[in-house]
């Protein structure tokens, strides 16, 4: 199992959330985040008052998937949340050690 | 001298006219409902700008945590107000005195269904002075958002109402010694604007800054509500010009008309200085032009015409830009809102230009016999000064009274969680459902 992390543009999640459903990813948590990565943040002014805003908000995605969805749902984020332009954002796989159903007490691939 | 014997003649009948029947009163005195339904109608466009209007305008200004706390400093300002003007606030302001007005009519004494003022009910004439009562202390909130006692708000509130609200108002439209100058302040330029930005910019000074200001972001909660806020202060305003003519005719017409004028002026002029020096337009320097604008033209209104109108407009745009944006940076005081920015400059900067574009041949109503443009200028300074004057040094008083006695500000760490949970425990903004 994989717990697969993307930070996307918030504007692509739901383009993402698709894409990763036609692969047959069956959940997925999402989360407002704010980063910087090499986009850079924006300034903002109020009558006069410059502020920089260093942090860009993000959205961040996390899906656990069995090891043969793997390679479909990364391609399945990366091609619906790009865009070409800086700031697209990341997608990060790591090994996840265990995944349990709590209604069920299924685990493994069972649970996802 | 045939015309002088006319005259006697009409003066010598009116006499026995009036001798013959005693029942009879004189033509100002009878009610005109034309007058009376649009000062009706003015008063309540007047209560109007304050709230809901100046309430939304400030709370989308500060940051979210504080949103709650200028609203309710605004409404509470109008209660409180209201029963301060009946008590005694209307008899210190319009009852015939000298340096303020007498107590004649206080606890609105001979205040009743039949009393007029004017061509309206003297019950219209004092509530819609109320409105203008309840909008100058709501303006003052500006200065000091975001870090003063609710308790401390109050009382200054009161106290200021009464020991230098009523006695300007007293000296301009009371019968007092500004107005028998000739100082020309049809709305209130000096009475509320000047008062309310000069008594904020001290309360922003003797308060002191906010913590962070001004290297930290203090981000507007809300700017949509900032913008409903300035749309509705602008809409309520032709109450406010218009109305103070206390009557339905071509000058309340023209002062309606000039309003329009100017504040369209004011908030095109701050957009595109921002737009020139910045690079982009913004909507919180749109409207806080129209307000400029709004603020200026309010003691010219009855006054002015409609290119007069237009070049205060622009003039106040400009300047109250300038000493929003490159004046209070350049001096460090912390108006949170710049009630002084707007307020205090766009009111001197209309009082000054209301004895240039008075002039006939400028398309105003015409100077006062006698008078020059000049010497019509130096009264709207005198006019300008004593406000100054007055109003700085009577506020600076009050404000370190109540700091020695009750304190003025909340403490650094009631500051950082923002007054609406520590004043109120209450929030303005629930968002999240829980």
């Amino acid at each position: 199992m994989k717990l697969v992390t993307a930070v996307i543009k918030p504007f692509k999640l739901e383009d993402v959330r698709q894409a990763l459903a036609d692969t047959g990813v069956q959940g997925l948590t999402v989360t407002e985040v704010k980063g910087f990565g090499r986009q850079k943040g924006h300034t903002e002014l109020y009558r006069g008052a410059e502020y920089s805003v260093d942090f860009v908000p993000k959205t961040k995605i996390e899906a656990a998937v069995a090891e043969d969805l793997l390679e479909a749902a990364v391609e399945a984020i990366v091609s619906a949340a790009g865009t070409g332009s800086i700031g697209d954002g990341k997608v990060f796989v790591a090994d996840l050690q265990q995944a349990i159903r709590i209604r069920t007490g299924e685990t493994g691939d069972q649970a996802l | 001298m045939k015309k002088k014997l006319l005259k006697l003649i009409c003066a010598g009948s009116s006499t026995l006219l009036t001798a013959l029947m005693p029942g009879i009163v004189l033509a100002q005195d009878v009610l005109d409902s034309g007058d009376t339904a649009w000062m009706l109608t003015s008063t309540a466009l007047v209560l109007f700008m304050t709230i809901p209007g100046l309430s939304l305008f400030y709370a989308g200004m500060v940051r979210a945590k504080n949103a709650l706390s200028v609203m309710m400093q605004c409404f509470a300002i109008c209660c409180l107000m209201t029963i301060i003007w009946v008590l005694y606030g209307y008899s210190l302001a319009f009852d015939s005195g000298g340096f303020v007005g007498g107590l004649g009519k206080a606890f609105m004494a001979g205040v009743t269904v039949d009393s007029l003022s004017g061509t309206i009910p003297e019950s219209v004439f004092a509530m819609f002075q109320l409105t203008f009562a309840v909008i100058t202390p709501a303006l003052i909130v500006g200065a000091f958002a975001e870090r003063m006692k609710f308790s401390a708000v109050l009382w200054f509130m009161a106290i200021w109402v009464t020991v230098v609200y009523a006695p300007v108002c007293h000296w301009v439209w009371g019968g007092g010694w500004l107005g028998g100058l000739g100082v020309l302040d049809f709305a209130g330029g000096t009475v509320v604007h000047i008062n309310a930005g000069v008594a904020g910019l001290v309360a922003a000074v003797v308060m002191g800054k906010r913590q962070g200001f001004p290297q930290s972001p203090m981000k507007p909660s809300n700017v949509v509500l900032t913008m409903v806020g300035a749309a509705m202060l602008w809409v309520g305003w032709f109450g406010f010009n218009a109305g103070s003519e206390l009557a339905a005719d071509g000058t309340a017409g023209m002062a309606m008309a000039v309003t329009q004028i100017a504040t369209a002026a004011a908030a095109l002029t701050w957009m595109f200085s921002e737009w020139m020096s910045h690079g982009k337009p913004s909507a919180l320097g749109l409207v806080s032009g129209a307000v400029a604008g709004l603020v200026a033209i309010t003691p010219a209104s009855g006054f002015v015409g409609p290119m007069g109108a237009l070049v205060i407009g622009i003039v106040s745009g400009y300047g109250c830009y300038l000493a929003v944006v490159k004046a209070k940076r350049a001096f460090g005081y912390d108006d949170s809102l710049d009630a002084f920015g707007v307020h205090g400059v766009g009111g001197i900067i209309g009082a000054l230009l209301t004895g240039v574009f008075v002039d006939e041949d400028l398309g105003g109503s015409g100077l006062a016999e006698g008078a020059t443009m000049l010497s019509q200028v130096g009264l709207q300074a005198v006019g300008v000064i004593a406000t100054i004057l007055y109003c700085g040094i009577v506020s600076f008083i009050i404000l370190k009274v109540l700091d020695s006695v009750i304190g003025l500000r909340v403490s650094q760490e009631e500051e950082q969680v923002g007054l609406d949970l520590v004043l109120h425990d209450e929030q303005g903004y629930n968002l999240s459902g829980n």
